[in-house]
């Protein structure tokens, strides 16, 4: 089962390798792992999604909470959240196809960001299932190249 | 005062309670070692940075206290791997020091740079480089807090030489904050009625004893609650001497060598009663098969223990010592069904039936050697111990009684630990005899060390259990291996009576049962450090064994 896992930290040196090393010792993976800023000044959380039955999560998490630098842990799986990725797609887009691509692109209500004579790239960003879709909506054209960024999540509540 | 940061770090280490630090110099400590020279802080040299950590965690066994060892940059603090992964498997509170290349070349592969903060992160509580004279005493404070307390462990302070000679306005920390990091000494969670509730309704309960035992001092408690329920207990490794063995409850240790009444009690009882032990694969076999009838208890220092290899019906956490004492309380005035005639009678029984033994005839039998190590010392003497049979031995006929007194390498199983682990606890009790049981093999991991036992007049002995073999290892080889000793037959040896002598110790070589006696009282007495070569019958095994992953009932001999 899929767990997010959002870890608040203090921003020190090695904290990301204290924190990944866990996880490689165990021999757990790792889906995506992303280290953000906050608004506390020294502290950073990482967003953390891994598979696994949730004795592995709840041992991963008691591991976590035992180092130093951890300063709070939570799976937020359970709990209404948001999460979002970003993806960057370059596709081959020739005149022929453009018109069908741009298409697409408005549907998902992603963005072109740049816009050459034989291709185009697109930014789009949303949960994974919308991310997923787009990608396999546009493998009917030639994908040139991806990147993805891990995901990030926050909890929805009112403060 | 304007002080420089390695006058800092000596200021530290003594507010902090530090007599002995263990350790060898080299270029990137010079600047502390300049310190040291004119400090009062004493300083015991060591032949090898191995050494230095050992003897650290054997002080800190010994006296609860948290050991400090310092090694320089780079090979000096990577030689310190192997004692702090052991005292890491062992939960023991040790601070290392180890210097570092200057701030400005780290990361250079500068000569002598190692990275040991990245090394060592998989086997220490916490670690620190100190990039900022202003941290040091802080980070000095933070060290030691987190190595002592909640579930201890080794804390690294990685000391750049800038830093070291840098100066500073310096006044002593009082106070410290480690956000992410409190640890509260009264802290329960877990419901202490429910599990006296648990404890009266089971018919054959057992507790189960392991080093959070020794660590959280909970001994006194120990014995007051398994004497108030009437429960037979088991122990560990790790908590040898943590129950009086000749105690009517106590069935000594469990496990793959562990007594076969231990075991049988295990398989056989209805509550298990895990107390600051880990369900290490030598004590449980087979985990899913593990105790497979009993509910079970689990009270650990740390959370992450809980239910992590079997799982437990329920788990309290919090120091040992702490839930014992709370759950006396409330059996004063809520006393629980205690009476377990049946099962006491049926644990009695059990341990009639299968004694502990070995064939005292013919030739010299390690486990006599051990067995009269035991009797003439009154059980008094500190026992270190290295890794294999002897280890074994050690543990099943040296019934120490005495916490703190018996200190052997259980989680990582450390060969060479033995001996430098005695240097350090004598060190701590100048008075006190301290004995390390070794192998042949083992102590020529660390023999170098018998520089360091004569150069301070430390009156170690050493018992060498001499097979000829790295005897544990032949062991498996005979009876799970068709024979085939493959590199374990290490007859060719150091004369190790030469050997002592050649280092300024005393020698001494027994080949015959009747000389045993002698020679031990011999070594007692003389208050020096001693070398007995106890020539054992080379194809003695430990019994009863049982094999790795197999269940605690299927148990090979004894
Ligand atoms: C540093 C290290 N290397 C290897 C081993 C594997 N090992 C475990 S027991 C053993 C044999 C120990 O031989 P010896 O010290 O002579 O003791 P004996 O078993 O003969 O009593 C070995 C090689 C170990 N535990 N530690």
């Amino acid at each position: 089962m899929k767990h997010i896992l959002s870890v608040l930290v203090n921003d020190t040196p090695g904290v990301v390798t204290r924190v990944s090393a866990l996880f490689s010792k165990r021999n757990y993976n790792i889906k995506s792992f992303v280290g953000c800023e906050t608004h506390i000044p020294g502290t950073s959380t990482l967003i953390i999604v891994v598979y696994g039955d949730d004795e592995i999560i709840e041992q991963i998490t008691k591991q976590l909470r035992k180092l130093i630098d951890v300063i709070e842990v939570s799976d937020i799986t359970q709990k209404k959240h948001v999460s979002r990725e970003l993806v960057l797609i370059r596709v081959k887009a020739d005149t022929k196809v453009r018109s069908e691509i741009i298409q697409i692109v408005d549907i998902f209500r992603a963005n072109i960001v740049d816009f050459q004579n034989s291709s185009l790239m697109i930014e789009a960003t949303g949960d994974e299932d919308k991310i997923d879709a787009l990608v396999e909506a546009l493998k009917s054209f030639e994908i040139l190249e991806i990147v993805k960024t891990g995901e990030i999540s926050m909890v929805r509540k009112n403060v | 005062m304007i002080k420089t940061g390695a006058e800092i770090l000596i200021e530290c280490l003594k507010n902090e309670g530090v007599d002995i630090v263990f350790g060898y110099p080299g270029g990137q400590v010079i600047p502390l070692y300049d310190k040291l020279y004119d400090s009062d802080l004493r300083h015991i040299l060591v032949r090898h940075e191995q050494g230095a950590a050992h003897a650290a965690d054997g002080y800190a066994r010994v006296t609860g206290k948290v050991g400090v060892c310092i090694a320089t940059s780079g090979p000096g603090a990577t030689n310190l791997v192997t004692g702090i992964a052991t005292a890491y498997m062992d939960s023991i509170p040790i601070v290392a020091i180890t210097g570092q290349v200057k701030s400005h070349l780290l990361g250079k592969d500068s000569f002598q740079e190692a990275d040991i903060v990245g090394i060592t992160m998989p086997i220490v509580k916490h670690s620190y480089i100190v990039k900022d004279i202003k941290e040091l005493a802080a980070t000095v404070k933070e060290a030691f807090y987190i190595a002592r307390t909640g579930r201890p462990g080794p804390v690294i302070i990685d000391v750049p030489s800038d830093i070291q000679l840098s100066s500073i306005e310096y006044s002593p920390l009082t106070e410290i904050k480690v956000k992410g990091y409190c640890y509260d000494d009264n802290f329960i969670n877990g419901n202490v009625d429910e599990m006296l509730d648990l404890i009266g309704k089971a018919q054959r309960p057992i507790i189960a004893a392991g080093g959070g035992i020794i660590a959280s001092g909970a001994h006194n408690e120990l014995l007051e609650f398994a004497e108030k329920l009437n429960i037979p207990v088991v122990t560990t490794l790790m908590a040898v001497g943590a129950f009086d063995t000749d105690h009517p409850l106590c069935l000594g240790m469990l496990g793959m060598h562990g007594t076969r009444y231990a075991n049988y009690a295990v398989c056989q009882c209805d509550l298990f009663i895990a107390i600051g032990m880990r369900f290490d694969d030598r004590v449980t076999g087979d985990p899913g098969q593990f105790a497979k009838d009993a509910k079970k208890i689990q009270i650990d220092i740390d959370d992450a223990e809980i239910g992590k290899i079997v799982p437990v019906d329920m788990g309290i956490v919090g120091d040992a010592a702490k839930i014992l004492g709370e759950a006396l309380k409330r059996l004063s005035c809520n006393p629980v069904n205690s009476d377990r005639r049946d099962w006491i009678n049926r644990v009695r029984e059990l341990r009639e039936e299968y004694p502990l033994k070995f064939e005292e005839s013919g030739t010299l039998k390690p486990q006599y050697v051990i067995k009269r190590i035991y009797e003439l010392t009154e059980g008094k003497a500190i026992i270190t111990t290295d890794v294999g049979e002897h280890q074994m031995w050690a543990a099943q006929y040296n019934k120490s009684k005495i916490q703190r007194s018996f200190l052997t390498s259980g989680g990582l199983g450390t060969m060479g630990y033995g001996f430098p682990a005695a240097i350090g606890a004598q060190a701590a009790f100048p008075g006190k005899t301290v004995i390390c049981i070794s192998g042949d093999g083992s102590f020529q991991m660390n023999s170098q060390e018998l520089m360091t036992a004569v150069r301070y007049n430390l009156p170690v002995i050493i018992a060498i259990v001499n097979n000829g073999y790295l005897g544990m290892v032949r062991q498996w080889q005979e009876l799970l291996y068709n024979e085939r000793y493959s590199e374990t037959d290490i007859k060719e040896q150091p004369d190790f009576v030469k050997l002592a002598e050649a280092y300024g110790a005393v020698g001494m070589r027994v080949t015959k049962k009747e000389e045993v006696d002698d020679c031990i009282l011999k070594a007692i007495n003389l208050r020096k450090t001693i070398l007995i070569d106890f020539v054992v019958d080379r194809f003695e095994n430990v019994y009863p064994f049982v094999p790795a992953g197999s269940t605690l009932d299927n148990m090979i001999g004894g």
